[in-house]
């Protein structure tokens, strides 16, 4: 079991390092700033609003991790791929469940540090008035969790394609379509047709439903078994898809 | 318990229509280099895919170290350094990051991977590029990471995919000193289209085209399989005429005697054998006897190249 871990993590350590490497990452965490400060005062309205909260910063993670969180897990199996590192990985003593584990968590991880970085906005609503804390702190642990759900299914989909762009591509589509799932918009065009339990299921499957919750400081055991099992479910997809496009 | 590092039976891969390898069964001993030879796409790669543990073969059975490769896939990659074709490496990592890394995924603690680490680094000549990132580096050195990361745990089995291929003379040379220095106490497998490769470091050639194993011999019993191929060639500047040449073929006792017209003025009197090497001295005393004027006489051995070319082209063919 020691081992096991072990090996996971000398794989994690390897990736989060590989993101200090190059520009990327300064790249990454000035383009995540600017925009979700940006999009929480300009967007958001965060001082027209006069109130003590984080909404005006949080309702946006959804839109902004849209983009960002295809941009850091577009790499993790595409350029594998593309350069034929996949084939050191696989043929060292090591599982593909290991592999994917610990490249997807250098990611996550990637993800807390950006969050943690925007701490200061945490700390000017403190300043400014006297906000719930304890739903700031919950957002946090759900914009995380939700940042999780987008960089599986970005790992997942980037180990169909030896491209980086295509990877990008068909993450943010298809993390648009689970946004989209709870929108009023698609619901009620689903309602019209289908049983109500089918429009229900759709409307489960929403990040956005899910967030929403979170953000008014409702954490509830279907949320996070939500997030964690659609983490587990795009992993094991992901481990899946390693070993069946391997040698392509 | 079989002394055999590499034992491999019935090896079978498809890539949906095509069939990569083809009933090939493959055993390396302690000590022994296996060259393996074979065209463009004849199938090298994916065996060594298949014996890394990269690909599942769809048919046979791999044993490394005594160790099925299907069933403890784990257990059995941790004696092999592999090498993969075109020595992929992570570029934007510095040499000594990328080897430590690789080091610590084959297992070793901090105290044999400092070792291990310093070992590369003068026996492969990496010192002066050790912390370079590996993409700044010439091809040459970026081949000889890759050499360094499948040697890095000493493994008993080392399988390199065309190791020399891009390199410069002086850097082959180098690479198959590196790997006759290594061989005595490991079983290693080198693919190559490059035959003077096999003849300088292997022990065993494995031949094979379209899939299919055509040869599994000792370069020198290769060559004794192609005796017939052994010529002595005498070049004559004098006229030979039908009776000429009747009495050369009756004088020389060989089973092939071959008279070709080379120019105007010369012809080119080929000698060969199934059975022995024909004899230069003695084919010259009996030329002489028919007081021929010899310009050049000289015995050709059969090269591991013709070999290749004879046993791959007539797989062909068939």
């Amino acid at each position: 079991m020691n081992n096991y871990l072990n090996k996971t993590y000398i794989i994690l350590d390897r990736e989060l390092k590989g993101y200090f490497r190059t520009p990327l990452a300064s790249i990454f965490l000035l383009v995540f700033l600017a925009l979700s400060s940006g999009m929480t005062f300009f967007l958001g309205r965060f001082f027209e609003r006069d109130q003590a909260d984080l909404t005006a910063f949080f309702s946006w993670h959804p839109w902004l991790f849209l983009v960002l969180m295809p941009a850091i897990g577009m790499r993790l199996w595409a350029e594998e791929r593309r350069s034929g590192t996949i084939e050191l990985l696989i043929t060292l003593p090591v599982t593909n469940t290991q592999l994917v584990v610990g490249k997807f968590l250098a990611s996550w991880i990637f993800t807390l540090i950006a969050l943690i970085l925007t701490m200061p906005i945490w700390i000017t609503v403190n300043y400014l008035g006297e906000p719930d804390n304890h739903v700031i702190l919950i957002s946090y642990f759900g914009s995380w969790l939700m940042a999780g759900a987008f960089l599986a299914l970005t790992s997942c989909l980037s180990a169909l394609t030896k491209n980086q762009v295509i990877a990008f591509i068909i993450s943010s589509i298809s993390g648009f379509v689970l946004i989209m799932a709870g929108f009023n918009l698609v619901l009620s065009a689903v309602r019209s047709w289908s049983p109500n339990w089918i429009t229900e299921t759709i409307s489960s499957m929403s990040f956005l439903s899910h967030f929403s919750r979170i953000q008014m400081g409702v954490f509830d055991l279907s949320t996070l078994v939500f997030f964690i099992s659609m983490i587990i479910l795009c992993l094991w997809i992901n481990v899946q898809l390693v070993q069946v496009k391997k040698a392509d | 318990m079989s002394d055999k590092l590499i034992n491999a039976t019935n090896l079978k891969k498809s890539f949906d229509q095509f069939i990569a390898v083809d009933d090939i069964d493959l055993s390396v001993s302690r000590g022994e280099v296996v060259g393996f030879l074979g065209p463009n796409g004849a199938g090298k790669s994916t065996t060594m895919k298949m014996l890394t543990g990269f690909l599942e073969p769809d048919n046979g059975e791999i044993f490394i170290n005594n160790i099925n490769l299907k069933s403890d896939p784990l257990k059995a990659k941790e004696y092999i350094g592999y090498l993969p074709e075109g020595a992929p490496s992570y570029s934007d990592m510095i040499v000594e990051d990328f080897l430590s890394f690789i080091g610590k995924m084959r297992g070793l603690n901090n105290n044999s991977l400092s070792n291990r680490l310093e070992e590369m680094a003068n026996q492969i000549n990496l010192k002066e590029m050790w912390n370079r990132p590996i993409e700044t580096l010439s091809k040459g050195f970026k081949r000889r990471v890759g050499i360094a990361q499948a040697l890095i745990h000493d493994p008993d089995i080392l399988i390199l995919d065309e190791p020399t291929d891009g390199l410069d003379p002086n850097q082959k040379h180098e690479m198959r000193n590196l790997i006759k220095r290594i061989s005595t106490n490991k079983a290693i497998v080198i693919s190559t289209h490059i035959l003077e490769e096999v003849e300088a470091v292997c022990s065993r050639a494995v031949i094979i085209a379209n899939g299919k194993l055509l040869a599994n011999d000792t370069p020198k019993n290769l060559e004794n399989k192609f005796l017939n191929k052994n010529t002595v060639s005498i070049k004559v500047s004098s006229k030979i005429n039908n009776v000429i040449s009747k009495e050369i073929k009756s004088l020389l006792k060989y089973d092939d005697v071959k008279i070709q017209k080379t120019d105007i003025s010369t012809h080119t009197i080929l000698v060969s054998d199934n059975q022995k090497n024909p004899n230069l001295n003695t084919v010259l005393k009996q030329i002489n006897k028919l007081k021929l004027d010899v310009i050049e006489a000289n015995f050709q051995k059969v090269s591991l190249e013709e070999i290749f070319r004879t046993i791959t082209s007539d797989n062909n063919s068939k």
